[in-house]
């Protein structure tokens, strides 16, 4: 069954799904901050829209995107123009759709650690003299490292899951957009189940294990800090 | 010296359950000063707003005649630049750092002598690289003191550090800050809503009720000075249980983490429920005093 599989789309929602995660940890982490500690009026507006991919059906999300990156809408062209980048149906748009569309699965895990935080420990390192920065990064981030693990691990998990706006915005190009939940999508419309079952099982082991260990992990934190 | 002149109103969620700070006072260089009263009448938020964690709605502080917060010109130095260390209620040590890196942390770079030296001094130096959810309540009070202390400040504030510690550990940890008070002779202000503790170390006493300071001086004046009369002795209990002897009553009372027994008419039982504070005030002549061993 695995002898004649193409793992091309396995790889490329690996190298998706890698990218997209190491983006919103840089993206995500300070936005949790931010929303954890602000007292902003434009917060449940931030918290909203972070949270919308949560309930938005993905070919929404996904419709939209291809509406606004596409070269024949003002933004689209504007990128196209001034930085060369075409957003629909290539590699670097599926990247795009994949950060929107996993945000809330960074910033969630992270932003609830951050805001359970005692607020004492902020203003401890404030009277020590350390700045908000120094503050969020040596005492504030260490304090949640097991939110950041799980934010990570569950935004990696979710972009190997989706369809939906990899479908609307990636279309299904063979190692540029074609990534492993397309690839089962494809082999069906081709009625070849068993390169479909291939897939299939492959995510099935790779979620089982995300979840195996998520699990462990958090049983081993809450040992480690009480 | 610290003056201070400050007031904070804040909106409660209902009409009438809003909150008024309006305290001023005046500290000297080196003085151990006390804030005392009740939970919720003010004392740790005058602590907070001496150490910049809260902005005033109005008026001003000084220290050593440098201005630190100026409501009416807008100025509001942060925490970061005035010259405090901070010992909070629940301690908030950094729970991934050790409690060497806790204190390293506020020292800064190059001053790992001066740690080693703190940690001496509040006998950690055992406990170095103990993390502090392995310390107990009092071995972590010591690492917020020695924290607190690093940075060389002007200013200690202390918020109500001993309350969450059984007595005997209380009295060995009070006898220890006034060790380092008297060694590094640095302004200091606790707050605590425990008498002994105040009687035990404080030069001055501040009383604070419903967000303002209403009485202040030595705690001998300030405390005695209110007894009703000065050749009785008061004390203040809570009425445990009532019972009928003959033809009196016998009241049990809990007075601090004693229990004592008194005799009662029954006129005056019959005003009394279990559950009730009272106050017991008795002749102070001739009492038997000897000493009751540690």
């Amino acid at each position: 069954m695995f002898a004649d599989l193409d793992w091309g789309p396995l790889w490329l929602t690996a190298e998706l799904a890698t990218i997209t995660t190491a983006i919103l940890f840089v993206v995500g982490v300070p936005l949790a901050g931010w929303i954890a500690h602000s007292r902003s009026r434009a917060k449940p507006l931030v918290e909203t829209l972070v949270s919308m991919p949560l309930v938005l059906p993905p070919s929404v999300l996904g419709f939209y995107l291809l509406l606004t990156l596409s070269p024949n809408n003002a933004f689209g062209a504007w990128l196209a123009r001034t930085f060369d980048l075409r957003l629909v149906f290539t590699f670097e748009g599926l990247v795009v759709g994949s950060v929107l569309y996993s945000l809330p699965f960074m910033v969630q895990p992270v932003q609830a650690a951050l805001s359970n935080l005692p607020p004492s420990l902020r203003e401890a390192s404030y009277t020590l003299g350390k700045s908000r920065l120094a503050t969020f990064w040596r005492i504030e981030l260490p304090s949640v490292r097991p939110a950041l693990l799980v934010g990570t691990v569950m935004s990696f998990a979710h972009t190997v899951g989706e369809f939906g706006v990899v479908l609307m915005i990636g279309g299904n190009i063979p190692d540029q957009t074609r990534v492993a939940s397309i690839a089962i999508y494809n082999e069906v419309e081709v009625h070849n189940y068993s390169g479909a079952n291939a897939y299939s099982m492959v995510l099935v082991a790779f979620c089982f294990a995300i979840v195996f260990l998520l699990n462990w992990l958090n049983r081993r934190h809450k040992v480690v800090l009480r | 010296m610290i003056e201070f002149d400050l007031s904070l109103s804040r909106a409660g969620h209902n009409s009438g359950d809003g909150f008024r700070l309006a305290m001023a006072g005046r500290i000297d260089d080196g003085e151990f000063l006390t804030l005392f009263g009740p939970s919720g009448v003010g004392k740790s938020t005058l602590l907070r707003l001496i150490a910049g964690l809260e902005k005033p709605s109005a008026g001003t502080l000084k220290v050593d005649g440098e201005t630190w917060c100026d409501a009416a010109r807008g100025m509001h130095k942060p925490p970061q630049q005035r010259s405090v260390g901070f010992v909070f209620q629940d301690y908030a040590l950094f729970p991934t750092m050790t409690v060497s890196d806790n204190v390293r942390y506020a020292a800064g770079r190059g001053e790992s002598a001066w740690v080693g030296e703190l940690l001496e001094l509040t006998r950690l130096s055992a406990l170095a690289e103990r993390k502090p959810h392995e310390l107990s309540g009092g071995q972590q009070q010591r690492v917020a003191l020695a924290r607190a202390l690093a940075r060389r400040p002007r200013l200690l504030l202390l918020d109500e550090p001993l309350s969450a510690l059984d007595l005997s550990l209380r009295l060995m940890l009070q006898q220890e800050l006034q060790e380092l008070h008297q060694r590094f002779g640095l302004t200091t202000i606790l707050v605590s809503h425990d008498l002994s503790e105040v009687f035990r170390l404080s030069h001055r006493v501040m009383v604070c009720e419903h967000g303002r300071i209403v009485r202040h001086g030595h705690p001998r004046d300030v405390f005695i000075g209110q007894a009703p009369s000065r050749d009785r002795l008061s004390l203040s209990g809570e009425l445990l249980a009532k019972r009928r002897s003959d033809v009196v009553w016998i009241l049990t009372l809990l007075v601090g983490q004693d229990i004592v027994e008194v005799i009662a008419t029954d006129e005056e039982a019959d005003a009394l429920e279990p559950g009730m504070r009272l106050a017991i005030s008795t002749r102070a002549f001739s009492p038997l005093l000897m000493p009751a061993g540690g």
